[in-house]
């Protein structure tokens, strides 16, 4: 687990010297190379790693791209398009900022489909799992804002449909949700007032993401990665250290990763998006068909299910903040879906659940499609509030090895005698 | 402490109060950052116009924008007037007129939509009251839905000849304006 003990030396005489002042190699050393790795962690553990590049790309490219960009409903859509066309190597700057956001959130769906999966969420693992969720909201919030800065019709009305969705509370208390959308707005619609400040908050919160994700792996460092038996690190032989072992696969995963980002920045760039958004912002006329960005749909086709516009609204948050009770929710004793065969095949329906309402996120909400859209939006949340509780307590878990080590060398192995081949030394 | 009474003493009393000074004075300080929010003066400068409605004949629309909003003004037809008056309050679902000028319990009637004397105009907010669209209806060519009135293409809303709601998932009438004439053929609205 995380109080292991750091075989950090300090050699040189600097080295000395700042280990006794402000130690942060020992830290560095303690928490990211001989820090100890499940060894049977497969590549869906990679993701974290991903995550990293991706949040770093993502602050790298925006911070380059606020020098060229101009946030006013009058420059705004001229300055991207200035970007791509004028400024040096803008083009490949901008394309890696916008698909950038659509593989940080596929990179993020796969990391939260695996803690759902593997039972990462569950004690003591539980307020790891809600700081994941709080990012998660930080980077919907944060991708939102981003979509609206190039101020093309996409962006303008996806902008006023979700800052709409606060009106529905005048449902409750009549003019509240009118303040609070012209408060949202800084005017009576969605003007350049309302630009101005998304891109101020477009700019902050990935800085607040940034901290939260230091929560986020201080958190996992506490109380160690899960891995795919679910089983906790006892002995020595059930790790291995994070450098080079983690790494390595970390950086295999990564490159492989990365050809396909590139693949959509140099041949896809506008792939993933939607061509009404280079058509500059027109506040009196509505595009026919209005999509979110592709990692939306499922929460658009959500709200869209629901025929009251509040409830519609509260559903939809409700689909990711139900997320945060999921280890209260899951009254199973093993944690590995792969030791649970009732509950594996519900996990399953839910992935597909998710794509399926994705897809008719992406229609148009009428016959056939609002159907659909509602079985699977039923489907999801009665996943998380009777599936999970009922199924956690009815099942019989298949036999769960004795240990990591015997799950990877198999019960001939020898209980846990087996020393890790390139464990630096005995702990 | 070197001792705890057992009753709150005079001690409890200065903390408590020091927090609760703290604690408004830290919510006074945070309302300008709140309120610099909300539209500003400029902008609600800009919270009446005036329209020439002279040039509008019968049958046609025209869009305007007010406070950033799109305006449709329509000078309806003797039918469509007829049309929007048969309607009984029973078959709508939002019986509220949504006239800002009007009590919220005004019922929905045509001639709580209107200005007295002049029923054939009709002057509403043009935005969906579902999630802010611009709903299709204003040139002869668009669709106007089933109703006549308006047909919000993003999620399906059909407006009537008075602007009310009708079928879909838009839960309240389109919005009057305050708005008065100054003349037969001139309107200021805001």
């Amino acid at each position: 687990m995380a109080s292991h003990e750091s075989t950090y030396r300090a050699t040189t005489r600097l080295g000395k010297w700042m280990d006794a002042r402000l130690p942060m190699a020992r830290l560095m050393h303690g928490q990211f190379v001989d820090f100890p790795t499940p060894r049977n962690i497969n590549y869906l553990w990679t993701t974290g790693g991903i995550l990293t590049f991706f949040l770093v790309l993502q602050i790298a490219t925006g911070i380059v791209l606020a020098m060229h960009y101009v946030p006013s409903a009058a420059e705004a859509f001229n300055s991207v398009e200035h970007i791509r066309r004028n400024v040096n190597y803008g083009w490949l700057l901008r394309n890696m900022h916008a698909v950038g956001g659509s593989m940080f959130f596929l990179a993020v769906y796969i990391h939260i489909a695996r803690g759902l999966y593997y039972g990462s969420y569950k004690a003591p693992r539980e307020v790891l799992w809600i700081l994941g969720v709080v990012i998660l909201l930080l980077m919907m919030a944060t991708a939102f804002m981003g979509y609206s800065l190039p101020w093309g019709q996409m962006s303008f009305w996806a902008v006023t449909v979700i800052t709409n969705m606060f009106s529905s509370l005048d449902s409750i208390i009549p003019g509240l949700g009118t303040r609070i959308v012209q408060w949202l707005w800084g005017s009576y619609a969605v003007s350049g007032a309302t630009l101005t400040r998304f891109y101020s908050l477009h700019y902050l919160l990935p800085f607040v993401i940034v901290g939260v994700v230091g929560l986020h792996v201080w958190a996992l460092h506490v109380v160690g990665q899960n891995n795919p038996t679910g089983l906790d690190i006892k002995t020595a032989s059930d790790s291995v250290p994070m450098t080079p072992h983690a790494v390595m696969k970390d950086a295999f995963a990564l490159s492989v990763f990365v050809i396909l980002f590139a693949w959509f920045v140099f041949y896809l760039p506008d792939y993933l998006g939607h061509h009404d958004n280079y058509v500059e912002a027109n506040p009196l006329s509505t595009p026919p068909h209005i999509v979110p960005e592709w990692y939306f749909l499922p929460y658009y086709a959500i709200l869209r299910a629901i025929p009251d516009k509040l409830l519609g609204v509260i559903a939809m948050f409700a689909s990711v903040v139900i997320l945060m009770f999921a280890p209260w929710l899951d009254t199973s004793r093993v944690r590995s879906s792969k030791y649970r065969p009732i509950y594996k095949w519900f996990f399953f329906l839910l992935v597909i659940s998710v794509i399926a309402l994705g897809y008719l996120g992406s229609k148009p909400p009428e016959g056939a499609y609002v159907f659909w859209a509602r079985i699977f939006t039923a489907y999801y949340f009665i996943h998380f509030l009777v599936i999970m509780p009922i199924v956690g307590v009815i099942e019989t878990p298949s036999n769960l090895p004795r240990s990591i080590t015997e799950s990877v060398l198999g019960a001939g192995g020898g209980p846990v005698k087996v020393k890790a081949p390139a464990a630096p030394e005995t702990r | 402490m070197a001792h705890t009474a057992d009753h709150p003493n005079r001690r409890d009393f200065i903390v408590i109060a020091a927090q609760a000074f703290a604690g408004v004075g830290a919510a006074a300080a945070l309302w300008p950052f709140v309120h610099s929010m909300n539209p500003d003066a400029s902008t609600q400068a800009l919270a009446s116009i005036e329209v020439d409605l002279a040039p509008i004949k019968e049958g046609q629309a025209i869009t305007v924008s007010w406070r950033g909003k799109p305006v449709f003004i329509r000078y309806r037809t003797a039918e469509e007037v007829e049309k929007a008056k048969e309607v009984k309050l029973a078959e709508l679902s939002d019986p509220s007129a949504r006239n800002d000028v009007l009590p919220d319990k005004a019922p929905a009637t045509d001639a709580n939509r209107t200005k007295k004397g002049h029923e054939s105009w009709l002057i509403l907010v043009g935005i969906c009251t579902h999630l802010g669209c611009i709903p299709k209806g204003q040139s002869l060519s668009d669709s106007k839905g089933e109703y006549g009135g308006w047909f919000c293409p993003c999620h399906g809303s059909h407006y009537d000849t008075a602007g009310r709601i009708r079928k879909g998932p838009a839960p309240r009438n389109l919005d009057v304006p305050p708005y008065e004439f100054t003349s037969d053929t001139r309107i200021k609205i805001g």
